[in-house]
This record gives structure tokens, C-alpha cells and sequence, in this order.
């Protein structure tokens, strides 16, 4: 496969695409973690939700 | 499950986590066929081997515009039928919205300066994406800025609707005003004009990026609904702290 003269072109649109979608991965990732582990703090502070169910389940 | 029990926050948890895997394994084996096919696909006659950025291109410029339509439906839930996840929906998907349109508007501008010979021209098609770019951060600037989230929700949905104005506006501006930007070779009356070689793969490319939004923006809802529990049980701790107190 030969991209020719604009290959800096083509390979930074794919490569700034890559990034971004990994970025926007690592990023909602990130933010499960930190907010599962909050519930988990929660949930061993004692705090239980209106329902009486523990912070940390979702079931 | 029916459609009303998807209401119910905690059996959308239930039912997201056992989607997104499936889910994220779709995406994954779809955008390997799409990216091999857009490797293989032959040069344009005109515009050589450039054509390849359409494969990207494309798709996000569509998402970029089916994420605010999303956001759409989602304000008219916030609005007029009160829905639990209405805005926890529309929250999620702004940030994604908004990489897809940054993507749209980087992508085209790398693919437009060996074509037209310019990163940027401020014509219909080029200025109102762009503005649709600034409508995503001023949203989740709004988000960010009101504490209280059912404030914050119905401000959302009335900026999200009024802004809704610029997806036909972007959709036609290339019909309706003379740009550089090519008018629509897929979706139009007549059918597409595009080759079978450049048609497959941009269609198996959408598809793709279209199951990586639906990915991403059910776990981003998912993390929203911790995040508004976390805020819930915050909220009674401190109460119990200052019964405690008193």
C-alpha cells in the first residue's frame, strides 16, 4: 500500500483518531473506576441509599 | 425487560452490563474489516491515495450530527416526559458528540489541504460544523456550571433543541450556498454516486463508528448514574453528620 506525496496527510488523520477514541476509552474507564470506588467508600461509611439497599450495589 | 423498565436506573445498570461487552466486541471486530477494507480500497483517479481519510472523515462528520440529534430526543424526554435517564443520556453523549465533531472538522481540514489547497475556508458547510463544535462545549460548560442537576437538565434540553436548528442547516448548506465542501454522495435522491470500492468500506466504517458510540455512550451513562448515586448519598451523609451534631 503506497499513500504517495500526502501520506503526513493520511497517517495523522488516522493516528489523531486512534488517539482521541483511546483518550475518550481511558477516560470513561477512569471514571467507573473512581466512581465505583466512592460507592465502596460509602457503602463502608455506613451510608445506605432511600431504598436500604448498600451504596455499592447496583442489583 | 420491557421498554418502561429501562426507566428504572438500577435494571439499566443491570442490563448495560451485560450489553457492553458484547457490545465492545462488535465494535472491535467491525472496525478491524472496515480498516483493512479501507487499506485495500483502490486510489481515487483524482484525488489519489486522500480519499482514505474519507473513511474516518465520513463517519465521525455523521456521528457528529447523530449525537446531537440523540441529545435531541433525549431534551424532548427531559422536557415533556420527565424521564429518569433523559438527561443522563443527553450528558453522556456530549462529550462524545463533541470529540466526533473536533474529529470532523481536523480530519477534513488535513484532507482539504492537499485538495483545495487550504487547511480552512470559513464557508457553510466547514462554519456551521464548527459551530456545532462550540454548541457541544457550550453545553457541557452549562453542565459543569449548574450544581443542581434537574436545573441543569431542563437548561440543557431548551439549548440542545434551539441548537437542533443547525443540523438542516449543516445537512443542506451545501446545496443552499456555493462552498468548497462536495454536496452529499451517499444519502440523496437518486442513490449514491460513490463507487462500490469507496461505498463498502465507508458503510462497514459508520456501522462501526456508530456501535463505538453506542459503546461509549452507554458506559458513559452508566458512570453518570454512579456519579448522581455518589451525589445522593453525599448529600444524606452530610445530613446524618449535621443530625448527628445538632
Amino acid at each position: 500500500m503506497s499513500l504517495g506525496p500526502y501520506a503526513p496527510f493520511i497517517v495523522t488523520s488516522y493516528l489523531l483518531v486512534t488517539l482521541v477514541v483511546l483518550i475518550l476509552i481511558a477516560w470513561i474507564a477512569i471514571d467507573y473506576r473512581r466512581q465505583t470506588m466512592r460507592l465502596r467508600e460509602l457503602d463502608a461509611s455506613g451510608v445506605v441509599r432511600r431504598s436500604g439497599r448498600s451504596a455499592a450495589d447496583s442489583k | 425487560m420491557t421498554l418502561t423498565d429501562l426507566a428504572n436506573p438500577t435494571k439499566f445498570l443491570s442490563l448495560t452490563a451485560r450489553l457492553l461487552p458484547w457490545l465492545a466486541a462488535a465494535t472491535a471486530i467491525l472496525l478491524a474489516i472496515g480498516l483493512y477494507q479501507s487499506a485495500v480500497a483502490p486510489d481515487d483517479y483524482q484525488q489519489g491515495a486522500t480519499v482514505k481519510i474519507m473513511f474516518i472523515h465520513v463517519p465521525t462528520a455523521w456521528l457528529s450530527m447523530l449525537v446531537w440529534g440523540v441529545m435531541s430526543l433525549a431534551a424532548l424526554g427531559t422536557l415533556v416526559w420527565r424521564h429518569p435517564l433523559a438527561d443522563v443520556a443527553a450528558k453522556a453523549a456530549a462529550p462524545i458528540g463533541a470529540s466526533f465533531t473536533f474529529l470532523a472538522l481536523v480530519t477534513g481540514s488535513l484532507w482539504g489541504r492537499p485538495m483545495w489547497g487550504t487547511y480552512w475556508e470559513w464557508d457553510a458547510r466547514l462554519t456551521s460544523v464548527l459551530i456545532l463544535f462550540l454548541m457541544y462545549l457550550g453545553l457541557i460548560a452549562l453542565w459543569r456550571a449548574v450544581e443542581d442537576p434537574s436545573r441543569a437538565a431542563r437548561a440543557a434540553a431548551v439549548l440542545t433543541l434551539v441548537g437542533a436548528i443547525n443540523l438542516p442547516i449543516i445537512k443542506f448548506s451545501v446545496d443552499w450556498w456555493n462552498t468548497l465542501h462536495q454536496p452529499a454522495s451517499v444519502f440523496r435522491m437518486g442513490g449514491p454516486t460513490l463507487d462500490r470500492a469507496f461505498l463498502i468500506p465507508l458503510l462497514v466504517m459508520a456501522l462501526a463508528f456508530t456501535l463505538l458510540f453506542l459503546t461509549l455512550h452507554l458506559a458513559a451513562m452508566r458512570n453518570e448514574i454512579l456519579r448522581r448515586r455518589v451525589r445522593a448519598l453525599q448529600l444524606i451523609q452530610a445530613a446524618q453528620a449535621g443530625r448527628r451534631s445538632a
